[in-house]
């Protein structure tokens, strides 16, 4: 067993945080609180390869592997987490199942665009009535000659409005339940897809979070992705990926805050000292950055696991439980450290606190995290 | 096709340096070593000719194994193939052997044009270009912070102190750089897989050098260093554009915030 990362994951790391430094941090309170996506780091993201690292190069991928990936997406949410969650929902959702499902024609005309940084993704499931049960999509698809045509809406989609590429779920057979789900790449600007409201947000509040509405939407019959009625595994499968990814968001969130509170706490004086200078300081500061320290190695292991074996449901399900919870607690402790000043918006953590809350709920709750690490237990 | 050769160093991070406040000197530990910026600078201007016109770009560093991490760097940001000078004999080298000894090595590779940096920021002699550029017998164009190719030549704008100089210079040439050159392009995290899983660095030991014993490492040292002593360092300035009046308010703000007045 090796711990060491090797040079070109070291230089990759640099690369990131150096990055993430230059292009992502300065933007990130104005992305917070103007709400807009920030469509200039986007365009930057593209241009040096960052939307595609673990897509081989044949596809207009990096053709680096997962653990890059992750490290990419936990350096630039260190900074900015609706960053952070852009280029997640981009890869790990839209690249990543075209790469695994798609045929060539469709990896030549959606991957290679997307992988190369020419077009964003987003990936549409969730709807009002089909969250976690995601047996309940309401969203149709019925074939009509040689085109399906689309009747339905999506909520809560990242990179919603500025996506170029999206991937559906929709039912085509309503009497078989999930195994009635079939996926779907549409292209924006197709007559009949439509953007309803944009979600006004708690935390990451760049990322352009929409409701997708189709009417009478027709797409061509060879954009279905994978076969008819295997949607609901493509999703779950997806999303075993994109946890990795939110998993990665939320550590990147948890050392931030950290970070930002080790620094404060050293220049902070009360009662004539330094704030580091209590143990109560120390003690919460070990505390938080031993969970750190352990959501991290359950994050680059399941990144592992993803590029080495089959399946890895649970690692991604403990990577993204445990390190969701470890951000909400690290942040939330703190702004407590930060004192009163930690509860306005003059201070990194106050909205690292309001990022963090969103890991435990998108892309499978804690709950379901649970479920899955207890079903494979009971099994 | 044009053939450029950057010549890269392996420095510490001197924004991360500190002093220790006993002795003065340096603390170099923990401090990441990176490539010199002027150097970079040279580079990502050779990566903009091969961009443009097409070129094979090729660097060059003189240093112990590790520098291996700036070559690395450079095939990642899209040079072509890397040469690293290292060997104990060219150790402790003032800026005559060193410029002896990577001249010697640049000597073995076509180049239409070579590129340095005006100076690195461990050292600052800003001595060892040109002097390469003599014992190569080429022109030298120093301090560029524009550069164009136009023909078999190249035109350069050469900063001074309050002015500047254009000059065309036939090639080959070398031409030193300065940071304000261009901003140099990110690695790709694709390009660094490949500089290590595809890519060689090729190290060139003593045997490999054609250069006389007598101008290379301590022994082929002219010149002893007699006192070093730290740069006074200044803050970071900052430039802002606004109209006199804001201009005032800002400065006034910045002085009370300061608290100068």
């Amino acid at each position: 067993m090796d711990f060491k990362l090797s040079s070109e994951h070291l230089m990759a790391r640099t690369l990131f945080s150096e990055f993430a430094e230059n292009e992502v941090k300065p933007y990130a309170s104005e992305v917070d609180e103007t709400e807009e996506f920030p469509r200039g780091t986007v365009e930057k993201l593209q241009r040096y390869g960052f939307m595609g690292i673990p897509i081989p190069r044949e596809f207009g991928g990096q053709g680096c592997d997962s653990l890059t990936y992750v490290m990419c997406v936990e350096e630039i949410s260190k900074r900015c987490a609706t960053t952070g969650v852009i280029v997640s929902a981009h890869t790990s959702l839209c690249c990543d199942p075209i790469y695994k499902y798609g045929t060539p024609a469709q990896k030549e005309e959606y991957l290679k665009p997307l992988a190369s940084g020419e077009k964003l993704g987003a990936f549409a499931l969730t709807e009002p009535n089909a969250g976690t049960d995601a047996a309940g999509v309401a969203t149709k698809a019925v074939l009509e000659g040689e085109q399906y045509v689309l009747n339905g809406s999506k909520i809560f989609i990242t990179n919603g409005k500025e996506a170029d590429i999206y991937i559906i779920f929709a039912m085509t057979d309503p009497t078989k339940g999930t195994k009635g789900i079939s996926a779907f790449i549409v292209e924006k600007g197709t007559p009949g897809f439509t953007f309803g409201t944009k979600e006004k947000k708690m935390g990451i509040r760049g990322s352009s979070t929409y409701e997708l509405i189709f009417r009478d939407c027709r797409i061509p019959r060879e954009n279905m992705l994978g076969q008819e009625g295997k949607g609901f595994s493509i999703a779950m499968g997806t999303l075993d990926g994109g946890r990795i990814g939110i998993a990665a968001q939320a550590l990147g969130i948890a050392e931030g805050a950290l970070e930002a509170t080790v620094a404060y706490v050293k220049q902070r004086k009360q009662f004539g000292r330094t704030i580091a200078q209590f143990q109560n300081t120390q003690f919460t500061l070990a505390d938080l950055a031993a969970k750190v320290e352990a959501a991290k190695l359950l994050v680059y292991k399941a990144a592992y696991a993803k590029d080495t074996q089959k399946r890895f449901s649970v690692e991604a399900a403990m990577a993204k439980l445990f390190a969701a919870e470890t951000a909400m607690e690290v942040t939330t402790k703190c702004v407590q450290l930060h004192g009163g000043y930690g509860y306005t918006r003059e201070y990194a953590v106050e909205r690292m606190m309001r990022d963090a809350k969103i890991t435990e709920i998108y892309e499978g709750t804690s709950e379901v995290q649970r479920m899955v690490i207890s079903g494979s237990l009971l099994a | 096709m044009l053939n450029i050769v950057v010549c890269v160093k392996q420095v510490p991070d001197t924004n991360e340096v500190r002093l220790d406040p006993k002795t003065g000197t340096l603390i170099r530990e923990g401090v990441p070593s990176i490539m010199n910026p002027d150097d970079k600078a040279g580079l990502e201007a050779a990566l903009r000719i091969k961009d443009e016109l097409g070129a094979v770009v090729r660097v060059v560093s003189m240093g112990p194994a590790q520098a291996d991490a700036v070559l690395r760097e450079a095939l990642a940001m899209g040079a072509d193939e890397a040469y690293l000078i290292s060997d104990r004999a060219f150790g402790g080298a003032d800026t005559w052997a060193t410029s002896s000894t990577i001249a010697a090595a640049v000597s073995k590779l076509p180049y239409d044009i070579v590129f340095t940096g005006r100076q690195a920021i461990d050292g600052d002699t800003a001595q060892v270009g040109p002097q390469m550029a003599e014992h190569l017998g080429i022109p030298n164009v120093s301090y560029a912070e524009e550069i164009r190719v136009v023909g078999d030549s190249l035109i350069v704008k050469r900063q001074f102190e309050n002015s500047y100089q254009v000059v065309r210079v036939k090639m080959p040439c070398l031409v030193t750089a300065l940071t304000e050159l261009n901003r140099p392009r990110y690695m790709t995290p694709g390009g660094i897989f490949e500089a290590y899983r595809e890519k060689q660095v090729t190290v060139w030991t003593r045997p490999d050098v054609p250069v006389d014993d007598s101008n290379i490492g301590l022994k082929g040292s002219p010149t002893r260093v007699k006192e070093s002593f730290p740069k006074a360092l200044k803050g970071k300035g900052e430039v802002v554009t606004m109209d006199a009046e804001a201009e005032a308010d800002y400065l006034l703000a910045k002085l009370v915030e300061r608290h100068v007045i």
